[in-house]
């Protein structure tokens, strides 16, 4: 079963760029954990280690198998996510005001991320099966809609506005790319429009209060504003070349929030500098084109398509955090990919660095 | 498959990876963007912040300025003192930190709570105090628990030390908590909430000087206000060194002669007007103040209706009594309206206007002079004279003498007594001036009183001939590389003129008073020195029938109506240095409770005195 060509075709460009990503975000995670060393207890970069190893393997495993077969069970993994989002709604852990997680021992699993990759799935098979060189028009969308729609609410029920975010910009992304009718999109654009304003009067008054304090942090520097602030002042006081590793007074004292999980990259600004974070966003921009040209070599359209679903999650989650990071964007719960502390978000990346790899060697077999 | 292939190959799909990835290529160049102005273009105002963020300037308290005595003996300095405190925002269970801080600090859970209160109008990263002046075992006590009290600190602090029990305590001073209100006043700009200051007599009037000034650390913090490191220290400045112009032997002697009565004794230089010794009793104890008094203790303090917070040298206004029958002589002699030669007929009581009014001695003094008068304190003698002279020439001449009006005593809370006159009396209560109330002014009562400082000032100008003096409390201030801040100059208030002979004619009655066969002052009469005195005994409630004074003789008097105790002296009588006013609160005689007290401190001083001139022999 398995083919020589494969390992030749390997996408080593992919994978050496991912672990690199990785490598650097962990050492970031030691700097942004250094002063927790002291307290006992496995050190947070050694867990990310763990769950990179993890993950790894992981991706490894999913290049073992054709993708193709992925088509068939699209639709039942996609029906077991939304199983375990409604059950995560049931009896789920609650931390911080939201359930999101269900615990299982050893890690406790976020729902939210799997149902990203079930519908990268299961939209790259209906638009592998039904796109037209005409492109779609909005009556042919009720089906996509609908399983669309689904995931999205109970998601949004946890509360979790940042997840259902993603999973919509993901799902119109790909959607984007399918192709739509000219009428079918301007409709798409009223729609949101609508659905945007309606949304400000759904939200939970601390999305509200996020979104106020986006506006205009320094109204609460304390309050709902520190977030945002402190993270400016660390990336800002950075500078060009940074602080030095464990040298960011921000990071080290504690004055920035969530700095191994959402803010890891402030941390990483802080000690360096512009020419890090330029170095770092050109390796993030570099994986996603290189993503995107994996689809462009993809041998089939459900491999196409779910390149382009893998690149758009991983755009997304890089560019809402990283603007959230630097004050461009409002605060919302979103992790950047291998950089922020977490075992699910690692392993979703993963599964989605895997599928790419999946799809990348498997580009010659028709 | 083929059909994969064809979609794939159109030309709008393939422009599709195109525009993505150009928008993706674009996007990023935004965040570049975004970053290089934060990082490049904002970096110096970000870089501030940052610093701004980790820094705290951290100020200590400066050892207050000591007080000496006027020969440079320590009376008030300064110790090392254990303080327990707490950062807040390091407990995350106040309640059972407090269950187990309470037992160790030996305070109520209220208590603490009360000061955890108190400190929240401090910035986060300064320390709450818990407990302030623990003892050392105290301190080792909640040292050893330290790992189960997170966030508890022992913090070490200068606080005031007492060395004589508390000796002078209405002269120097109490220390307090800095108010609400004062801090809102320009005096106290540079002061902040928690801080100690004084709040009356010398730590208060002194307070600029005995300050000194704050000394400062730059400090690294972390979020929680955590110290991390210490990065720069400017050293406290310790406040100003303080000379009074007290005594400390005489005035430990005056704190021992007074004992547990309840009253006031001041000791004044006759030459400079200096403050030698100053006793009010009943006392406190000035230590409380400086840990920061208990509500409890100080409600004891406040209520208590004796007052021990009150300087009575100053504020206590007394009726003088027959200490004021000087004030009538120098008046009477200076008017013409008696020679010294002039007898006056004591018969024990004196008739006017349908009343009677009595001399202390029933039996009456007979045939008496000038002289006699005064040693034996001959009311009728007082009454004659004082009502042919009149109230208005009696009052301006007990105003010459200081009394009626402040002396100008440097410290706050000084009271201006009450020298009567007609004009006075009808601003007051619109009602004329009668003679009966002359007669009554005469010996010292009616609406006649005086504070002791007022007495002392009063006597000083008697020894020196007119010099009315300012009482100064302060030899000099210097700070600590000896330079001279403050000296105060001796003050002439103003010279009241008599004749001499008028003046000896005084001078002599006293001296009589003390010395002679008679004298109602005998209990003064020192062997070595010559004292010139004046007895004093004034009746608190002006008792209508003789009835009610006969119940009185058998010492069955209440407490609260029994007469005060008055005397005032100077010594030597030829050449006066030391002029002392005693008043004991309803002492009853001012002959048996008030001249000892005046005479020891006499004594003392000469004794002193004598040390002093066989020193420099050794």
């Amino acid at each position: 079963m398995f083919d020589r060509r494969l390992v030749s075709n390997f996408d080593w460009v992919l994978f050496l760029t991912v672990l690199l990503i990785a490598g650097i975000g962990i050492t970031n995670l030691y700097s942004a954990t250094y002063s927790d060393h002291v307290s006992g207890g496995t050190p947070l970069y050694l867990k990310q280690l763990l769950w990179l190893a993890g993950g790894v393997l992981l991706a490894q495993l999913i290049c073992l198998f054709d993708y193709r077969h992925l088509e068939h069970f699209a639709i039942h993994i996609y029906g077991l996510s939304l199983v375990l989002l409604i059950y995560v709604l049931l009896i789920g852990r609650t931390t911080m005001g939201a359930t999101r997680w269900i615990h299982l021992g050893f890690f406790n699993l976020q729902p939210g991320e799997v149902i990203k990759i079930a519908m990268i799935l299961l939209l790259a098979k209906i638009f592998a099966e039904t796109t037209t060189p005409f492109g779609y028009s909005l009556s042919e969308l009720w089906q996509p809609a609908l399983l669309l729609l689904l995931p999205v609410l109970l998601i949004l029920k946890e509360p979790d506005l940042g997840t259902a975010m993603m999973v919509i910009f993901i799902s119109m992304t790909m959607l984007l790319f399918a192709g739509l009718k000219r009428s079918t999109l301007v409709g798409l654009m009223v729609l949101a429009g609508l659905v945007g304003v309606a949304g400000w009067f759904g939200l939970h008054d601390y999305q509200r209060a996020r979104i106020r304090t986006f506006l205009n942090p320094e109204a609460d520097p304390l309050g709902s504003g520190y977030h945002i602030i402190q993270s400016k002042i660390a990336v800002g006081s950075g500078g060009f070349f940074g602080k030095g590793f464990i040298q960011g007074t921000q990071s080290q004292l504690a004055f920035l929030p969530e700095r191994h999980t959402d803010f890891a990259f402030s941390v990483f600004a802080e000690e360096w500098g512009f020419a890090g974070s330029l170095v770092i966003l050109l390796l993030y921009l570099f994986l996603i084109v290189w993503s995107l040209y994996v689809a462009r070599r993809a041998a089939d359209k459900f491999g196409l398509f779910l390149a382009v679903g893998v690149a758009a999650m991983l755009f997304w989650h890089i560019v809402v955090n990283l603007g959230m990071v630097i004050g461009l964007l409002p605060v919302v719960g979103v992790p950047l990919p291998l950089f922020s502390y977490g075992g699910t978000s690692m392993v979703t990346t993963m599964i989605g660095v895997g599928l790419l790899m999946n799809v990348s060697m498997r580009r010659f077999m028709f | 498959m083929g059909l994969d292939q064809n979609w794939k190959k159109l030309q709008v799909v393939q422009q599709r990876f195109f525009f993505y990835s150009m928008a993706a290529t674009v996007i990023f160049f935004l965040l570049l963007l975004r970053l290089w102005y934060l990082q490049v273009i904002s970096y110096q105002n970000l870089h501030d912040r940052s610093v701004r963020n980790r820094t705290r300037i951290l100020s200590f308290d400066a050892p207050r300025g000591p007080i000496f005595d006027r020969n440079g003996v320590l009376l008030v300095g300064n110790r090392p003192s254990f303080q327990i405190s707490v950062m807040r925002q390091d407990v995350e269970d106040r309640t059972l930190l407090f269950e187990k801080l309470a037992p160790l600090l030996n305070l109520e859970i209220p208590e603490l709570e009360r000061r955890w209160k108190k400190g929240k109008r401090f910035a986060i990263y300064r320390p709450t105090p818990l407990a302030m002046d623990v003892s050392r075992e105290v301190m080792e006590k909640v040292q050893e628990h330290g790992v189960d009290l997170p966030g508890v600190l022992t913090e070490v602090r200068p606080v005031r030390d007492y060395l004589d029990h508390g000796s002078a305590a209405h002269l120097i001073g109490y220390l307090g908590e800095i108010t609400k209100a004062e801090l809102q006043n320009k005096k106290y700009a540079h002061y902040r909430g928690g801080d100690f200051v004084g709040k009356t007599a010398i730590e208060r009037t002194y307070e600029s000087y005995l300050h000194g000034e704050k000394g400062q650390r730059l400090v690294e913090v972390d979020v929680q206000g955590k110290l991390l490191r210490q990065l720069q220290v400017e050293p406290a400045r310790p406040g100003n060194k303080i000379y009074l112009t007290l005594d400390r032997e005489l005035q430990r002697a005056a704190d021992e002669v007074f004992a547990g009565e309840t009253g006031a004794a001041v000791a004044l230089d006759v030459r400079t007007g200096e403050v030698l010794a100053m006793v009010s009793r009943p006392t406190f104890n000035p230590a409380l103040f400086a840990k920061g008094i208990s509500g409890g203790e100080w409600r004891e303090l406040a209520l208590d209706n004796r007052h021990p917070l009150q300087n009575k040298v100053i504020s206590g206004q007394y009726p003088p009594g027959s200490t004021f029958k000087m004030v009538v002589a120098l008046a009477a002699l200076r008017d013409g309206v008696i020679n010294t030669k002039r007898k006056i007929n004591c018969r024990g009581d004196f008739l006017i206007g349908g009343s009677r009014y009595r001399c202390w001695k029933k039996r009456g003094h007979g045939e008496t002079d000038f002289k006699k008068a005064l040693r034996e304190s001959c009311d009728v003698w007082f009454y004659t004279v004082g009502l042919e002279l009149g109230i208005d020439k009696l009052s301006k001449a007990a105003r010459e003498l200081g009394l009626g009006a402040p002396t100008g005593y440097p410290l706050p809370g000084e009271r201006s007594g009450l020298m009567p006159s007609q004009e006075w009396k009808h601003q007051r209560y619109n009602k004329p001036w009668y003679a009966g109330e002359t007669v009554i002014a005469s010996i010292g009562q009616g609406f006649v009183l005086a504070t002791p400082i007022q007495l002392a000032v009063m006597t000083a100008a008697i020894a020196n001939r007119g010099k009315v003096l300012k009482p100064r409390v302060i030899k000099k201030i210097e700070d600590w590389d000896g330079n001279l801040l403050l000296q105060p100059e001796t003050e002439v208030v103003r010279q009241v003129h008599y004749s001499p002979e008028t003046w000896k004619a005084v001078q002599d009655g006293m001296v009589a008073v003390v010395n002679e066969p008679h004298g109602t002052g005998h209990a003064a009469h020192l062997d070595n020195v010559l004292v010139a005195g004046k007895t004093g005994t004034s009746q608190v409630v002006r008792r209508k029938t003789d009835k009610e004074e006969e119940l009185d003789k058998d010492g069955k008097i209440p407490y609260r109506f029994r007469p005060h105790a008055l005397f005032v002296a100077y010594a030597p009588a030829a050449q006066p240095e030391i002029a002392v006013a005693v008043v004991v609160e309803h002492g009853q005689s001012g002959g048996r409770a008030a001249g000892p007290i005046a005479k020891r401190i006499i004594q003392r001083y000469m004794e002193l005195k004598k040390q002093k001139q066989q020193e420099p022999k050794e």
